[in-house]
């Protein structure tokens, strides 16, 4: 097992480098440089910023010069200073005279966009679950068909326009749900209780719609791995012990079946932080998906270029860990890598 | 071919709903009832009705014509930013899959950080790095979604080289480029036309999505992703203006991926079972 993690821990240093490698080459598709033409389009970025900009991306060295430097900066996670709020776009806190402390924006943002994302997870494996394992017993009869239209109507439904229906069924027409924010006015003053309430309900229709657009693929891989499992000879074996029905599908084919979902939600990470972009600005949740589409809008390079970068790294973590708890969860993985 | 297409239901929903929709899309200047971007500010606002189908939009636009020419946008951003993916995955994957070695782990290797990347964030990063803009829509997300094809014409191309068929040919002194073209790439043909065909439905609701947040097709060119977005701005008074739109990228989206999955199941001997 240990072999197993070192080896794979070590396999994500050239991944690294190739995610750098590209976001400097995204960096540099601008006609002209960064610093120039396109960062017009920000009426915030001064004369002064921008110089900053050209010094920070050693803009007046040679290319690999620059590549050297920006790997390093970035293994800091140093990606300079926002245009728009002088705020540093990663982790770094920064205190002021007076000693007010201000945070990383990423810093501030991350754990919105992270709660909404494990809590719409939850309600996936919650709905999913059920779903992928009924269409699987009752393959090709009515459960299966009806759950199978439900599922290609998951997959071809705009997310965003789902969320702009919803907003207006619950929101607009019925007032059920708050539609914009995070916290309603008054919310300091609120008690504890009352505050996680508030929260819960701003967060309800974007748990909502991020759930939904991951659903169907998740039933539907649920679904093809029961049928998969059950027509496997341990199933058969399972039966012909005489095990009851229950314990063959639940103790042996379910589990066996849930195994490679754990890559699939590993897989899914980078599909749900790009989704947060659509509900958080409909939203508006201040997560990451709202900073970047702000900064993206604002032609906010220092902060396009963290959140990128670190949008990437987390995708890595995940499926590191997707990876490391599928090795424990199975010894044939570990064993194979370890040979 | 024909005894396919019979044979699941679901392929003959989806082949109809495409070609409805390429039809109409095809004929838009002749169907429409209205110029699309004809502004008449004594029609504005107006529901659904017997002159205005779908009503119209905050400046007195037709939506019913706006959606027709969207049609064309969705329909051509699908087809040019799928046929970037695929001739660079079949590029790509030829290559890993037919010469292996270091260039395949490299090629591989590629693959995993294009994919650990989120692609809405790299595509809008791209956007705001460039302008957005039909061609640069197009573009952009066909540099971002050939990972796919290049592993699935890798995946063909390694299980195919080692065929008698392949390897006989090879004996007989056949120069690599006749290998890809004429055996190893016909081939695996079918799956890459599965998989295209799915790429084009999500290469739709990627494009309504970017427009929708404003960084897709610029208006006054119609798009269903825009026409969205006016119809988020006056959701309270118009439904209509979100509500059309909305269906029509759904009944799209599906209609492609009823097409590509049933084509998928009935050339897969493995799902017959299903």
């Amino acid at each position: 097992m240990l072999k197993y993690l070192v080896k794979r821990i070590f396999w994500m240093i050239p991944m690294m480098i190739g995610i750098s490698l590209i976001s400097f080459f995204i960096m540099h598709l601008a006609p002209g440089d960064i610093t120039t033409t396109e960062a017009n389009f920000n009426p915030k970025a001064s004369q002064e910023s921008r110089q900053k900009l050209r010094e920070l991306y050693n803009l007046d060295k040679p290319v690999i010069v620059q590549y050297g430097l920006w790997l390093k900066r970035i293994a800091t996670l140093d990606f300079g200073t926002s245009f728009a709020s002088h705020q540093r776009p990663v982790f770094w806190q920064t205190k002021d005279k007076e000693g007010n402390v201000t945070l990383g924006m990423i810093q501030e943002a991350l754990p919105i966009t992270l709660l909404i994302n494990v809590l719409s997870l939850l309600l996936i494996i919650l709905i999913a679950l059920p779903l992928g394992v009924v269409a699987a017993l009752k393959q090709n009869q009515l459960p299966d068909r009806t759950i199978t239209l439900f599922v290609f109507i998951g997959f071809a439904i705009p997310g965003f326009w789902l969320a702009l229906m919803l907003m207006y069924w619950t929101g607009v027409q019925h007032n059920w749900l708050p539609i914009s924010g995070l916290n309603s006015i008054g919310y300091e003053r609120m008690p504890w209780l009352a505050q996680q309430i508030d929260t819960l309900k701003h967060l309800a229709l974007p748990i909502f719609i991020s759930a939904i657009t991951g659903l169907a693929g998740i039933a539907l891989f649920v679904r093809n791995g029961m049928l998969d499992v059950l027509n496997q000879d341990y199933i058969t074996t399972a039966r012909s012990k005489g095990l009851s029905e229950n314990r063959v599908i639940y103790g042996h084919a379910l589990r066996n079946a849930l195994l490679p979902l754990v890559t699939i939600f590993g897989l899914s990470i980078p599909g749900l932080i790009g989704g947060s972009v659509i509900a958080e600005s409909i939203f508006a949740i201040p997560g990451m998906g709202k900073l970047f589409i702000d900064a993206v809008n604002m032609r906010d390079f220092p902060v396009i270029m963290g959140i990128l970068t670190i949008g990437a790294l987390l995708t890595l973590l995940g499926n590191l860990l997707a990876d490391i708890m599928y090795a424990w969860a199975d010894p044939r993985v570990r064993r194979g890598v370890a040979q | 071919m024909k005894k396919v297409l019979l044979s699941n239901p679901l392929i003959l929903i989806g082949f109809a709903i495409i070609a409805s929709i390429l039809l109409l899309a095809f004929l838009a200047p002749l169907i429409a009832p209205y110029d699309p971007d004809a502004i008449d500010v004594k029609s504005i606002l107006l529901a659904p009705s017997v002159q205005h189908w779908m009503g119209t939009d905050g400046l007195g636009r037709d939506v019913f014509s706006r959606m027709l020419y969207g049609a064309r946008i969705s329909l051509l951003v699908g087809f040019v930013a799928v046929g970037i993916s695929t001739i660079i995955g079949i590029i790509l994957g030829a290559i890993a899959g037919f010469y292996r070695g270091w260039v395949d782990t490299f090629i591989m290797r590629l693959v995993d950080v294009m994919l650990s990347i989120p692609t809405f964030f790299l595509i809008l990063a791209v956007i705001a790095f460039l302008s957005p803009s039909i061609w640069n829509i197009m573009i952009v997300i066909g540099l971002t979604s050939w990972m796919g094809v290049t592993r699935l014409v890798r995946a063909e191309f390694l299980s195919l080289r080692n065929r008698e068929f392949v390897l006989a040919t090879q004996t007989l002194g056949a120069k690599d480029a006749r290998l890809i073209f004429t055996h190893l790439l016909p081939n695996s043909l079918t799956p890459i036309i599965v998989s295209s065909i799915l790429g084009i439905a999500s290469a739709v609701l990627l494009e309504s999505g970017l427009s929708f947040l404003g960084l897709g097709v610029q208006a006054p060119q119609a798009s269903w992703g825009n026409i969205l977005t006016d119809g988020k701005e006056y959701i309270q008074f118009a439904w209509w203006l979100s509500l059309f739109p909305g269906l029509a990228i759904l009944i799209t989206v599906l209609g492609y991926n009823l097409l590509g999955d049933g084509l998928r199941d009935a050339y897969n001997p493995r799902s017959n079972q299903r």
